[in-house]
């Protein structure tokens, strides 16, 4: 795969698909992010973000996660389609 | 006794499928961490006794926070575990499940929301995943009772199937295969209520949605108290129960210290229920018909939106602002409970991640959060003066807590953490739940409050006749008439509002204060102190040492507000 599909959640747009590459995070944020779980090769669906690095809504396994800006910032996503 | 341990995920239906099994009212709400300190009740399994146990919230046996630490040490005393899944995503309970397979505890799993799953396109096949895992599957449905008979009957069939111990991958790659063979999804279009559930995140949707919302709230509370006071607690009081307090003022010869304490003041032949201060009229009216009425019409719309699942969405739509205050956007929830009663809000902090954010959020609910009874004394009061008093009171209050929030968050050492939480879908909850819930709280601000009330009148009346209060105004003058400019007596307003906030604001209405007085006193008033209740459960929440901090900041911003709000009004 090309690295260009690699990108942040934050940087993601609304609507867009794709998989869990990485979570670029210590133990603890691996851990709770896993528990809810986003782990790597996971399909998600941002749904949402606010602006002012407000915190990021996706869609994972047909539930719905909130996500905090900084946290999400370190989910590395491969999108679904070479944009 | 045997134990049976409730487990599962946050939010699938544990508290509602405990009082199902119990009898017991556990709160159910629909948004993760509620049942943080955990509730036991009993069942009869054939002719044996056993204690059922509502174990918080967990999505895995690694724990990640506090009620997940609480949840796995609960785990080890329990003999049979009844695993609580959600069928509508099965990906995200399974993982718990493994691992309570590994364990070796004797296991069963109720499919929870069953009838979720027709609505949303999902079809599960039973069968296999009984054989997956070993283990009796009953599909249930807790708000109706659906498949509760069933599983009762299975709890002596609970089995432990020696499962294997895995890796975190390995845990993954199962769910993974079960699933792929256990459920098969429809694709089908969004409903209104997916939709509205998407557009309520979005910024600028999601912003107008919470706007509209809070709106509502705030006039359906308004509407529902304002009617309950109008045409049944008020009649019911000045028709029929005025006749007989002064038919007993008569009887007990119309004064005296004893007739004082029961009827209070009674002034030619009228009876001033706000202003006698009566153990008869003041302690059955303050409560009666000026504060349950809030309650009740207060704690409806909140467990309504709590039911609904609305307040998730109101955490991440505020998550930007309540970090400027140290927190993040959960901490609304406890900010909102708060509104109610400043008790079960500083409990609900221990949702939040770190002491610091506990701190701060547990300060600013004790001081710029007024509760149900204090608001609903403001509305009566202040209220008469004029609408816009009242919004100077909320607006001050309000202003408090932004400012108060930047302060503590510059001044108290350490970071906010992040916002990570699951929103819940929308649901529609039976009303059975929401009144049994409403029923729980009310019930639980009478069995609280009135002793309270009442005792504090008898304080108040004994303070009196024994010139306490004059000697307390006369030293406390410089302060309470200098900076705020209130009349000296109102102290005595301030000292009992560390009893009762209801009550203490009450006590005011003799006083024949200004408007801009009355303003004032409230303000100073809900942030002085808390109520004794409060004062309990923050030093029990925060230990001493955060406690006096607490308190020090208290008494400064009331100060410091209070005196401001004296010179520019
Ligand atoms: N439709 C449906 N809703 C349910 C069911 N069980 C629970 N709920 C709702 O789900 C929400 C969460 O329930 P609760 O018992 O608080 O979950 P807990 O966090 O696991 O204790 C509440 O709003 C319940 O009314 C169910 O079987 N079907
Ligand atoms: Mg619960």
């Amino acid at each position: 795969m090309p690295h260009r599909d690699l990108i942040t959640l934050t940087r993601m747009q609304t609507g867009q698909s794709g998989q869990v590459a990485e979570i670029r995070g210590g133990f603890g944020m691996v851990d709770r992010l896993n528990a809810l779980g986003i782990i790597p090769g996971k399909r998600i669906t941002k749904i949402s973000s606010m602006f002012a690095r407000g915190p990021v809504a996706i869609e994972v396994d047909r539930g719905q996660v909130a996500i905090g800006y900084g946290m999400a910032n370190k989910i590395i996503i491969q999108l679904d389609q070479i944009r | 006794m045997r134990k049976i341990l409730l487990v599962g995920n946050p939010n699938v239906g544990k508290s509602v499928l405990f009082s199902r099994l119990t009898g017991v009212h556990a709160t159910a709400s629909n948004y993760p961490g509620t049942t943080i300190s955990y509730t036991q009740g009993f069942l009869k399994l054939g002719e044996e006794k056993v204690e059922v146990i509502d174990v918080p919230g967990t999505y895995t046996l690694e724990p990640t926070s506090e009620a997940e630490e609480i949840a796995l040490q609960m785990l080890d005393t329990g003999d049979i575990v009844i695993d609580v899944v959600n069928a509508t995503n099965m990906e995200r309970s399974l993982y718990l499940t493994l691992q309570l397979l590994e364990k070796g505890t004797p296991v069963i799993v109720a499919l929870n929301l069953w009838d979720d799953t027709k609505h949303r396109g999902i079809d599960i096949d039973l069968d296999k995943l009984r054989e997956f895992l070993g283990v009796p599957v009953i599909p249930t449905v807790a708000v109706s009772g659906e498949g509760i008979k069933d599983l009762v009957e299975h709890i002596p069939k609970a089995t432990s199937p020696d499962a294997p111990v895995r890796t975190r991958d390995e845990r993954w790659a199962t769910i993974g295969s079960i699933i792929d063979q256990v459920q098969h999804i429809e694709h089908r279009h969004h409903t209104w209520l997916e939709r509205l559930q998407d557009a309520s995140v979005k910024p600028l949707p999601g912003g107008m949605i919470a706007v509209v919302v809070l709106i509502c709230a705030f006039l359906v509370i308004r509407f529902i108290g304002e009617s309950l006071i109008g045409y049944v607690l008020d009649p019911l009081f000045n028709n029929l129960w005025a006749p007989v307090v002064i038919w007993l003022s008569n009887l007990m010869g119309g004064s005296g210290f004893l007739h004082d304490i029961v009827v209070g003041t009674v002034a030619g032949g009228e009876v001033n229920f706000v202003e006698s201060f009566g153990l008869l009229t003041s302690g059955l009216y303050v409560p009666f018909a000026m504060v349950l009425p809030y309650i009740i019409s207060f704690y409806l719309v909140l467990g309504l939106l709590e039911d609904v699942g609305y307040l998730p969405r109101l955490a991440v739509l505020m998550d930007t602002v309540m970090h400027w205050l140290g927190l993040h956007g959960y901490a609304i929830i406890p900010t909102l409970l708060g509104l109610g009663c400043n008790v079960p809000a500083v409990l609900a902090t221990r949702i939040l991640e770190s002491k610091r954010e506990r701190f701060i959020a547990s300060t600013l609910v004790a001081i710029a959060v007024p509760c149900a009874a204090l608001q609903a004394m403001i509305f009566g009061l202040v209220g008469e003066r004029g609408g816009q008093y009242v919004a100077i009171v909320y607006g001050t209050l309000f202003v408090v807590w932004v400012i108060l929030g930047i302060i503590l968050n510059h001044a108290v050492k350490g970071f906010s953490p992040e916002l990570l939480i699951e929103i819940p879908p929308y649901r529609l909850p039976p009303w059975r739940i929401v009144l049994q819930k409403l029923w729980m709280r009310v019930y639980g601000f009478l069995a609280e409050a009135i002793p309270i009330i009442l005792g504090a009148i008898v304080v108040i009346n004994m303070l009196y006749s024994l010139r306490v209060f004059d000697a307390i105004a006369s030293f406390t003058a410089p302060v309470v008439t200098g900076l705020l400019g209130l009349p000296k007596e109102a102290v005595t307003s301030l000292i009992i509002g560390f009893l009762r906030k209801d009550v203490a604001l009450g006590m005011l209405a003799p006083l024949a204060l200004t408007a801009k007085q009355l303003v004032v006193a409230s303000v100073v008033l809900a942030m002085f102190f808390p109520c004794i209740a409060t004062f309990v459960v923050l030093l029990r929440e925060l230990g001493v040492v955060y406690l006096l901090k607490s308190a020090g900041v208290m008494i400064l911003a009331a100060l410091v507000t209070g005196g401001m709000l004296n010179l520019i009004l």
